[in-house]
């Protein structure tokens, strides 16, 4: 077998159409943990929700495996690489030999310091199986609690909300979304939010989770004492790479598996790539990892090139993301919460509370490198373009990129040239 | 592949090619029905017209060789068919996360607030003529050719 791949994610799809767009033949094998091919996972959130039925989980029709000529291995947990006999152990025992690895395992979610966490009524929302569970068990809930008021807390607090639930969503920092938005775009969906009827707790970590004789749970003790009912708890205050693997290996592990912009461990024939590998960030200009969707299909996309021997750099990953609370969209991408003492910065701000619009462009030196957008968001390419393409903002662009409706027009003329309009051949 | 072109030398900004768009996207396929009515339950012209103090454009989706788009989109509701070369969206699977809106550098996708989905030129797919905005181009200011 020449390519193996672990995990069935994004990034594992990446994966497959980055090698079969240079190598058509020869087989690949995807081994994953979970028993479905890949599904979004963005979407659980809508599924637990009810917005979206259980068929439309899924990334690929039916035939797409066969199709690339890849054997898809379900419900197989790999335990060990053996990077001298080039092969992998599962965990029924059973050997897998590989030429190229791809290490696409994403991430595992992080779990707090609260006691009592084992026992009945607690969930994680991180895979589709976790929102499954609590689907089952939705019509018996009346309260739940969802620590971290981060994105995927705050959606998966949304989702039980819109299934008649009553939710408070319970953060340590100071405020929800502490690290993909700054501070007023917080406050405004955080005023969504709470309008639409969840208690947010910002400033306070859950400490004891408290059940009754017969192992029932009753709810959670927080550290300023005070106490939320609840019959669930939801666990969702992020990931953590997946890099036991690696690490037993002897790959190079940081906060990810550390790749260079080949998506290549240095180990001989084996890559990683999406929520597990830590690749470079093209704003901050370092090594991160960026859990994010966009990012881990790509990675994997070039790791599949590069595994294929086409010799490819990763263009570099870009935070970003894009979320809607109830019915406000949002959007934030690249650096949005620059250091307020480093005067290279320059931020432009605009809010309009009846609109609730709020707009918030981040200059460094003559370039854009992040923005944050609430309510409008229709012009979020345009301001992305300024990003991915690295214009030069001189003051009168500057100002009409403050203005709020930027358009291609605003681009410099060869580059516009370049991209609508090339010369027939 | 064949890809609209837009020449923004040529342009006069006449917003034919809007509208061209809108009944070739109606139920109708009547002008002043698809303008009068269906715009009212969420006809949204694909085509995108941008003017500032000496120019105009008109925009819709390039349909890019290696799309921005497609890989972020969460639901697959945006697929890129290896064979004809277009940037393909399925509406039904669409959950309107604006994903896409943010990712693509061109401008080229809207959003379709009544439906709660995204709106995207799909080539005017087995129309007869091809593409309704290059027909009613009258400047050839769009071109629908291989470059
Ligand atoms: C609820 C939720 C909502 C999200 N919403 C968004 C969003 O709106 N936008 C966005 O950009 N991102 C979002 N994300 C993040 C996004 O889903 C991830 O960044 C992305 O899925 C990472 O893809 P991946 O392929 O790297 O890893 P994963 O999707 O985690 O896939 C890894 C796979 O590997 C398997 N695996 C792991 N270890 C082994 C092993 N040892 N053997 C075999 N198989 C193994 C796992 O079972 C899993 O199937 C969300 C995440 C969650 C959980
Ligand atoms: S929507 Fe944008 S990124 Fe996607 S194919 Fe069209 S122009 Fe390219
Ligand atoms: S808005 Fe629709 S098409 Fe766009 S990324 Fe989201 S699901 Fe995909």
């Amino acid at each position: 077998m020449a390519y193996v791949i672990i995990g069935n994610g994004i990034a594992s799809l990446g994966a497959i159409d980055g090698i079969r767009k240079y190598d058509r033949n020869t087989p690949i094998t995807v081994i994953g943990a979970e028993n479905t091919a890949a599904y979004g996972k963005p979407l659980t959130s809508y599924l637990l929700a009810g917005r979206i039925s259980p068929e439309r989980l899924s990334m690929r029709p039916d035939d797409y495996y066969k199709g690339k000529n890849v054997n898809l291995k379900l419900a197989t947990y790999i335990n060990k690489i053996d990077l001298e006999a080039r092969e992998l152990r599962t965990s029924e025992g059973e050997q897998i030999q590989f030429e190229k690895l791809l290490l696409a395992t994403g991430g595992k979610p992080y779990v707090p310091q609260v006691n009592g966490l084992e026992g009945e009524g607690v969930y994680n929302f991180t895979a589709a199986k976790d929102a499954y569970r609590l689907i089952e068990s939705v019509k018996d809930l009346k309260r739940a609690v969802v620590i971290g008021g981060g994105l995927i807390g705050l959606k998966a607090a949304e989702s039980l909300y819109n299934r008649g639930v009553e939710v408070a969503v319970v953060e340590s920092d100071q405020r929800i979304l502490p690290l993909a938005y700054d501070g007023e775009a917080a406050a405004l969906i955080a005023k969504r939010v709470e309008e639409a009827g969840m208690l947010v707790r910002c400033g306070v970590s859950g400490k004891n989770i408290v059940r009754d004789k017969s192992g029932k749970l009753r709810g959670i003790l927080l550290e300023d004492k005070s106490f939320l009912e609840a019959d669930a708890i939801v666990i969702a205050i992020g990931v953590v790479s997946n890099t036991e693997l690696a690490e037993q290996a002897g790959i190079r592990v940081d906060k990810g598996i550390v790749v260079d912009d080949n998506m290549f461990t240095g180990k001989d024939g084996i890559y990683a790539a999406g929520d597990v590998a830590q690749a470079r960030d093209v704003i901050f200009d370092k090594d991160k990892v960026v859990p994010v969707w966009s990012n881990a299909y790509t990675q994997g996309y070039y790791a599949g090139r590069n595994m294929a021997g086409n010799e490819s750099k990763y263009p570099g990953t870009m935070s970003m993301s894009s979320i809607s609370f109830f019915g406000l969209p949002t959007i934030s991408v690249g650096e949005v919460n620059p250091d307020p003492d480093n005067s290279e910065y320059e931020i432009y701000t605009f809010f309009d509370e009846r609109k609730q619009s709020y707009r918030k462009l981040v200059f460094k030196k003559d370039q854009l490198v992040g923005y944050v957008l609430v309510g409008d968001i229709d012009f979020a390419g345009m301001y992305t373009s300024f990003i991915k393409f690295k214009f030069k903002v001189d003051a009168i662009t500057r100002k009409r990129l403050s203005q709020g409706e930027p358009d291609v027009l605003m681009w410099p003329d060869e580059f516009f040239n370049k991209a609508w309009n090339p010369d027939s051949k | 592949m064949k890809r609209i072109y837009p020449d923004r030398e040529l342009c006069i900004g006449c917003g034919l090619c809007v509208l061209g768009c809108l009944a070739a996207h109606s139920k109708s396929h009547d002008l002043v029905l698809a303008y009068k009515e269906e715009r009212a339950k969420g006809l949204v012209s694909r085509k995108r017209l941008i003017e500032d103090d000496e120019v105009c454009i008109a925009i819709s989706c390039r349909h890019c060789e290696e799309p921005e788009c497609v890989p972020v989109c969460i639901s697959g509701a945006l697929t890129k068919d290896e064979v004809t070369g277009i940037t393909v969206y399925d509406a039904d699977k669409c959950v309107g996360c604006w994903t896409c809106i943010m990712a693509c550098p061109y401008g080229a996708i809207q959003r379709d607030k009544y439906n709660n989905k995204i709106i995207k030129c799909d080539l005017c797919a087995g129309r007869e003529n091809g593409p309704a905005c290059v027909e009613a181009c009258p400047n050839r200011a769009l071109r629908y050719e291989e470059r």
